[in-house]
């Protein structure tokens, strides 16, 4: 009986020792968070003072009150009421976000479909084209997509961004993993009782197939959002740019701006990650996928 | 009625394969095409765009570093993510802690950089923490280093690569261990194996495959670390982490398309050498 208990105490202490040096990094997760929260609600002066020493290189370190001495709406108050450019730009990230998003949707969604149900040797083909074309970073397609947008005169317009965007074959690899878990014979029993295919599609493929799109999806705003090669490469208009590249340009004097702006530009990325991580991590596994 | 099914395979894909045409294959061959010509009089120019790169201090110093972060990074990642997805399996909260572990990835990069530069700079919290412990004095003369404006960067890039891929990499290490066969792994245990001649020789191997998507997808991910280095540290940063990225990026804003359209196609022809090597090797293994 004792041997029984002291094993049970054994287990208990080596789980919670596992857990302890397990969540630790999450430490790495919660101080920047914490910063960019304090910050926000920082008082000009304070942040001014604070921050001196780390933009101009001069006197002692950095000062950080991790409760503010006078809390303040003030910089989130100037930012959305008194400086109308946040509000262009944080509008030009919805737009090229959703626009993407949609256009993946019309045009991947069908196409993953293809791959996934009707195999055929040429269609193979094209798949492992798709897959290698996945894994080319930007930078390497970077100079394909100038020509392309150039010769049709986009460039300086957010289409230049849109559009090589809308035709990447990541989400198409993404919905393909979850479209290939429907079974053959669920589709071939349809067939036989006389649905078409785009029937098929639309009552079997979609809503079975929804685990793969909705991956997409996520994975896909999480990027997006994030933008920031395209439209430094192919945007030469400041206000056409996303937030992304927004935060960057405020200056440390204005430091209370960057704070607010930086916990506004989190709220939708933290909002789809709460609401998606199941999505997100089992379009992580689809992506793992080897085909 | 196949026929029907034929011409629906065909509606379904063309729609994307039109525009992966028109916005990738067709300029890729324009590129490959440029790359043996002159920039600005477009005469045929031979091998002379390809000569010109390797003997470019920039291009050697971006492709040196570029490997040097690959190297450096990417063992480490892979076996860090292993060791904490085989943890991770046996604590309760699973799911909670593995949140912690991938939320990095929904942090946009502007927001990171906010941070980072406080973090970083040379009057920042590292040296402030390190100079409270007692730590500055014994790590390096006792002078505060700015880690963002010397080699020190290239280890911050590498930690931030790391910080924001990791969950990443254990979702999918977690993925592979479900997907070993439990009863191979009890079979084992039956025989006598103990818990590490299992880890080792049962399922190791059975984990061949995870590792290969692995390596594949962490390559493409270290590519997306230069938002992080471009916030932080501009577009020529400091020499250590000069990198492919940057390189393009410069060489795109300054227009030497010429020399960019021969360092496009050396690279993508690399990544897909790079890639069937691995594939090859793993399937070797596995045949």
């Amino acid at each position: 009986m004792d041997k029984k208990k002291a094993r049970e105490w054994y287990i208990f202490i080596k789980q919670g020792i596992l857990e302890t040096v397990l969540i630790l990094p999450a430490l790495l997760v919660c101080i920047p968070i914490l910063l960019l929260v304090t910050g926000g609600f920082m008082a000009r002066d304070e942040l001014r003072e604070g921050l001196a020493p780390v933009f101009t290189g001069m006197g002692d370190y950095i000062q950080w009150n991790w409760m503010p001495n006078y809390p303040t709406f003030e910089n989130y108050k100037s930012l959305l009421f008194e400086t109308p450019q946040f509000f262009v730009l944080f509008w030009n990230s919805v737009k090229m976000t959703g626009c993407i998003l949609i256009g993946q949707l019309l045009m991947g969604v069908p196409a993953a479909w293809s791959f996934a149900v009707y195999r055929f040797r040429s269609g193979k083909a094209v798949f492992t084209m798709y897959v290698a074309l996945m894994l080319l970073p930007f930078q390497v397609m970077m100079l394909s997509n100038y020509l392309v947008l150039d010769r049709l005169h986009l460039m300086n317009t957010q289409w230049a961004v849109i559009l090589p965007a809308v035709f990447s074959t990541f989400p198409v690899f993404i919905c393909y993993g979850g479209f290939r878990q429907i079974p053959a014979a669920m589709l071939e029993s349809a067939r036989i009782d006389g649905a078409g295919e785009l029937h098929i599609f639309w009552k079997i493929g979609l809503p079975l197939g929804k685990g793969g799109i909705l991956s997409a999806m996520v994975l896909g705003f999480l990027e997006y959002w994030n933008l920031m090669e395209q439209p430094l490469a192919f945007l030469e208009s400041k206000e056409l740019w996303p937030l992304s590249l927004y935060l960057p340009e405020i200056t440390w004097q204005q430091a209370g701006y960057a704070f607010a702006a930086s916990v506004i530009t989190l709220i939708p990325s933290v909002f789809v990650f709460l609401m998606g991580q199941e999505y997100l991590e089992q379009g992580i596994i689809y992506a793992g996928l080897k085909e | 009625m196949r026929r029907k099914v034929m011409k629906a395979r065909l509606y379904f894909l063309a729609p994307s394969f039109l525009g992966v045409f028109l916005f990738v294959l067709l300029p890729f061959g324009d590129v490959v095409r440029r790359s043996f010509m002159t920039a600005i009089t477009k005469e045929g120019a031979g091998i002379q765009n390809y000569r010109t790169i390797f003997t470019n201090s920039a291009f050697l110093l971006a492709v040196k570093n570029t490997l040097r972060f690959t190297v450096f990074c990417i063992p480490l990642m892979v076996a860090l993510g292993l060791v904490i997805a085989l943890a991770m399996g046996s604590i309760r909260h699973m799911q909670t802690v593995k949140s912690f572990y991938l939320f990095p990835l929904a942090m946009p990069t502007a927001t990171v950089a906010v941070v980072w530069k406080m973090v970083f700079y040379e009057k920042g919290f590292l040296n402030q923490w390190l100079e409270q412990w007692g730590l500055l004095a014994w790590l390096g003369n006792g002078a505060a280093v700015d880690y963002i404006g010397s080699g020190a960067a290239f280890y911050v890039l590498a930690g931030t690569y790391i910080w924001k891929n990791l969950g990443y990499t254990v979702v999918l290490w977690l993925a592979g261990i479900m997907g070993v066969n439990g009863e191979m792994m009890e079979a084992a245990q039956v025989d006598g194996a103990g818990k590490l001649q299992r880890f080792w020789y049962v399922m190791l191997p059975n984990l061949k495959g995870s590792l290969y998507t692995i390596v594949v997808i962490s390559f493409l991910n270290s590519f997306k670390i230069y938002r992080e280095a471009y916030l932080v540290a501009g577009s020529y940063p400091h020499d250590s982490i000069y990198m492919l990225q940057h390189l393009f990026n410069n060489w795109f804003v300054n227009l030497d398309l010429d020399k960019m359209a021969a360092a496009v196609v050396v690279c993508a022809l690399f990544f897909l050498v790079f890639i069937m090597l691995l594939q090859w090797l793993w399937d070797k293994e596995a045949g």
